[in-house]
């Protein structure tokens, strides 16, 4: 293990991770080619936490999500769970350890099963996990409902009979009934209506506090990553290319990407909107099969140089725990903008990590 | 042709009714709103909230049965098109006032290349002949940036990524230069990147073309961005309608505080996000009184019992709320 993106601010809990990802790959061989989904990630998810994921669609962040829990089987790497290695544990293990480990999805329509009650659905894992039975498993199931805002009266109901945000509601409490430490929200919000989104957010935050609970969220929202996460990662095509504090990702991004993607967010204010200069990238998201050589980004980059093309970037502390993998800056120069046109002063480190590593 | 008020379009007490087996959904319930001609109008609501049944109600596109257009006045460059027989309605759908929807996966004809899908409007609404269609298919692919337009312009809907999809949607909607848009939630299956592209590429058109463009969206930012004046709908009825800046600045209804204030403000630090209690109502089940009363903190007696006035605030901006002065004023003193 070498130097890695570890932990930012105070407010976080010192001491051990809570996950570490190793150089997580997951690989899809399809007849046109390999999609690279997950490409060679490594980071850190500290007890308490909650680490905001963000990037565009195709970019691997469910899948890396996925991946953490297994639902998805990597390609190679290693996820760490309590010195565990989750990526090689066999069947029995890995149900063991599902157990402090659950994940909440974006489609609250689409992940209850229509023809079981309320009650079956977040009772099942009760049973599964054989953690209660009987008048002690309803006990606990319309605890669990209380817990995530819905009457206790609900139990016998069937999903179709809620709401959007009631389902998600739902699929929360069931994710909880196993008392996890850690749960992967994969676009827990995108699905749902402005007003309700405010709602499960909250809820998240007052569960995390409630629970110590550990988050990763992933979305496409930035504006709501900004606003729960406490660190954010950036990924493009399979790579992680940026991660910090939620607040310096936000308002002190370094990558040319992560500059992009933060102009594009419409912000509900039409004085700032219409003064607001965006940075328009051209194009699309190339295929992630078959990506980019080089830096990925560099087909869409408005300051790609040549080297662009043919280095792969690594993570680098460009300032102290600000991640970013770009060749042209460097902790000396850290600012792209200012740095001279066809220079790139991160090359050396990057070679220099891509040995060490 | 044009209407004396500068309006192409006004939109007077409008209902649009469906009948379930739950009984009648009031999916828009006498509303009324005027477009200026050139300019962009934001229709901004949450899930039935009624918008995207109002914008089927333009264009006459409502299933019948169910649904039904029980009452009102759709007046576009002074004709009613509610008054017009079908065969009418037809020649002004896609020609004068153009659509663009949500999903272009599911609008575009998987089966057709690009090509074809695009002459068939022009070839319908403006005679053009095989090669005249062809040529101008090419000229609106490059207008709305399809790179290589000649090649891709034989290419099927499936070989295009889902931002070239909408860019050839955009492009089949103006194609016969229609003096309207409607643009229902053209951006919300997107990513923030390729949103930016479109939003900034309708702006663009907009400018050369002289359209006025109808945007329906859930994003106050898109609203903020894009539009000169703003409707907020709740279960089937207009909450308020101003100037967009106004709207922003000022805004006089309980319900559009609460949206506002709801979106995660990215400039300041974490803390609780204020939240709109509830769910948006069963629009089959309204309770007299207001409908937003059960999710409103400013709920009183009243607001259970009797349906609110539609006030006027300014001349041009107007709150159902019995208690809009009020709240108009707080907006103002902060």
């Amino acid at each position: 293990m070498s130097a890695l993106p570890s932990q930012v601010g105070q407010s976080l809990n010192d001491g051990e991770p809570l996950l570490s990802v190793r150089d997580l790959k997951v690989h899809f061989n399809l007849r046109k080619g390999v999609v690279k989904a997950v490409d060679g990630v490594s980071l850190d998810i500290l007890p308490g936490e909650t680490l905001g994921l963000v990037g565009e669609s195709g970019c691997g962040k469910s899948t890396f999500g996925r991946a953490l829990l297994r639902l998805t089987q990597p390609t190679s790497g290693h996820v760490l769970f309590r010195g565990q290695d989750l990526a090689k544990l066999s069947g029995k293990q890995l149900r063991e350890q599902r157990r402090h480990l659950q994940i909440i999805f974006q489609d609250p329509y689409a992940s209850l099963n229509p023809r079981m009650t309320v009650g079956q659905i977040v009772g099942e894992p009760l049973d599964t996990f054989r953690l209660a039975r009987g008048a002690e498993a309803e006990r606990r199931v319309q605890e669990l409902l209380e817990t995530v805002g819905l009457s206790k009266r609900y139990i016998k109901r069937y999903p179709h009979e809620f709401s959007g945000g009631q389902r998600q509601r739902i699929g929360i409490a069931r994710a909880l009934a196993v008392d996890p430490d850690f749960i992967v929200a994969d676009e827990p919000i995108s699905a749902l209506d402005v007003s309700i989104q405010a709602q499960i957010l909250n809820l998240l935050e007052r569960l995390q506090r409630e629970k110590n609970l550990t988050y990763l969220f992933i979305s496409h929202d930035l504006r709501a990553i900004r606003h729960v996460s406490d660190r954010t990662a950036v990924m493009y095509l399979g790579k992680l290319v940026e991660l910090a504090a939620a607040k310096t990702i936000y308002d002190e991004p370094l990558m040319p990407y992560t500059k992009a993607l933060i102009s594009a967010v419409p912000v509900p204010d039409p004085k700032v909107e219409a003064v607001r200069q965006r940075i328009m990238l051209e194009g699309d998201v190339p295929s992630p099969v078959n990506p980019p050589s080089g830096c990925r980004f560099h087909t869409r980059c408005p300051f790609a140089i040549e080297a662009c093309r043919e280095v792969e970037p690594r993570l680098i502390e460009i300032k102290p725990a600000h991640f970013a993998a770009c060749i042209r800056i460097s902790p000396s120069e850290p600012h792209i903008e200012k740095v001279a046109p066809g220079r790139a002063p991160g090359l050396e480190l990057n070679k220099t990590a891509a040995q060490s590593q | 042709m044009t209407s004396s008020n500068g309006h192409l379009l006004d939109v007077k007490d409008l209902r649009t009714y469906f009948e379930t087996e739950d009984g009648v959904v009031k999916a828009v319930d006498g509303i009324s709103f005027s477009l200026v001609r050139g300019e962009t109008l934001g229709i901004v609501g949450e899930s039935g909230s009624g918008k995207s049944v109002t914008n089927l109600s333009i264009i006459r596109l409502i299933p019948d049965p169910p649904g039904k257009i029980v009452s009102g006045e759709i007046v576009f460059n002074g004709q009613d098109i509610l008054l017009l027989p079908t065969e009418e309605v037809r020649k002004i759908r896609g020609r004068r006032i153009a659509m663009i929807f949500q999903d272009p996966m599911t609008s575009l004809n998987p089966f057709l290349k690009i090509s074809r899908q695009l002459m068939e409007m022009t070839q319908l609404h403006l005679g053009h002949s095989k090669g005249q269609a062809y040529e101008h298919a090419i000229k609106m692919l490059e207008m709305v940036g399809i790179p290589d337009a000649r090649t891709r312009v034989d290419n099927y809907p499936h070989e295009f990524s889902g931002g070239m999809r909408q860019r050839v949607m955009i492009a089949m909607a103006l194609s016969c230069e229609p003096e309207l848009l409607i643009a229902d939630e053209p951006t919300t299956a997107l990513d923030v990147t390729i949103q930016a592209q479109i939003l900034e590429l309708i702006k663009k058109l907009k400018q050369e073309t002289g359209t006025s463009v109808i945007l329906i969206t859930h994003d106050l930012g898109v609203v903020a961005g894009m539009t000169d004046h703003v409707i907020v709908m709740y279960a089937g009825k207009v909450f308020e309608q101003a100037r967009t800046t106004e709207l922003f600045a000022r805004p006089g209804n309980p319900y559009t505080k609460g949206l506002l204030r709801s979106v995660p403000d990215p400039t300041s630090e974490q803390g609780n996000l204020y939240q709109i209690p509830g769910s948006p109502p069963d629009v089959a089940h309204l309770k007299p009184g207001c409908p937003f009363a059960p999710r409103c903190d400013r709920v009183q007696e009243i607001c259970r019992r009797e349906f609110p006035p539609f006030v006027a605030l300014t001349a041009d901006h107007h709150s159902l709320c019995h208690f809009a002065d009020e709240e108009f004023a707080e907006s103002r003193s902060q």
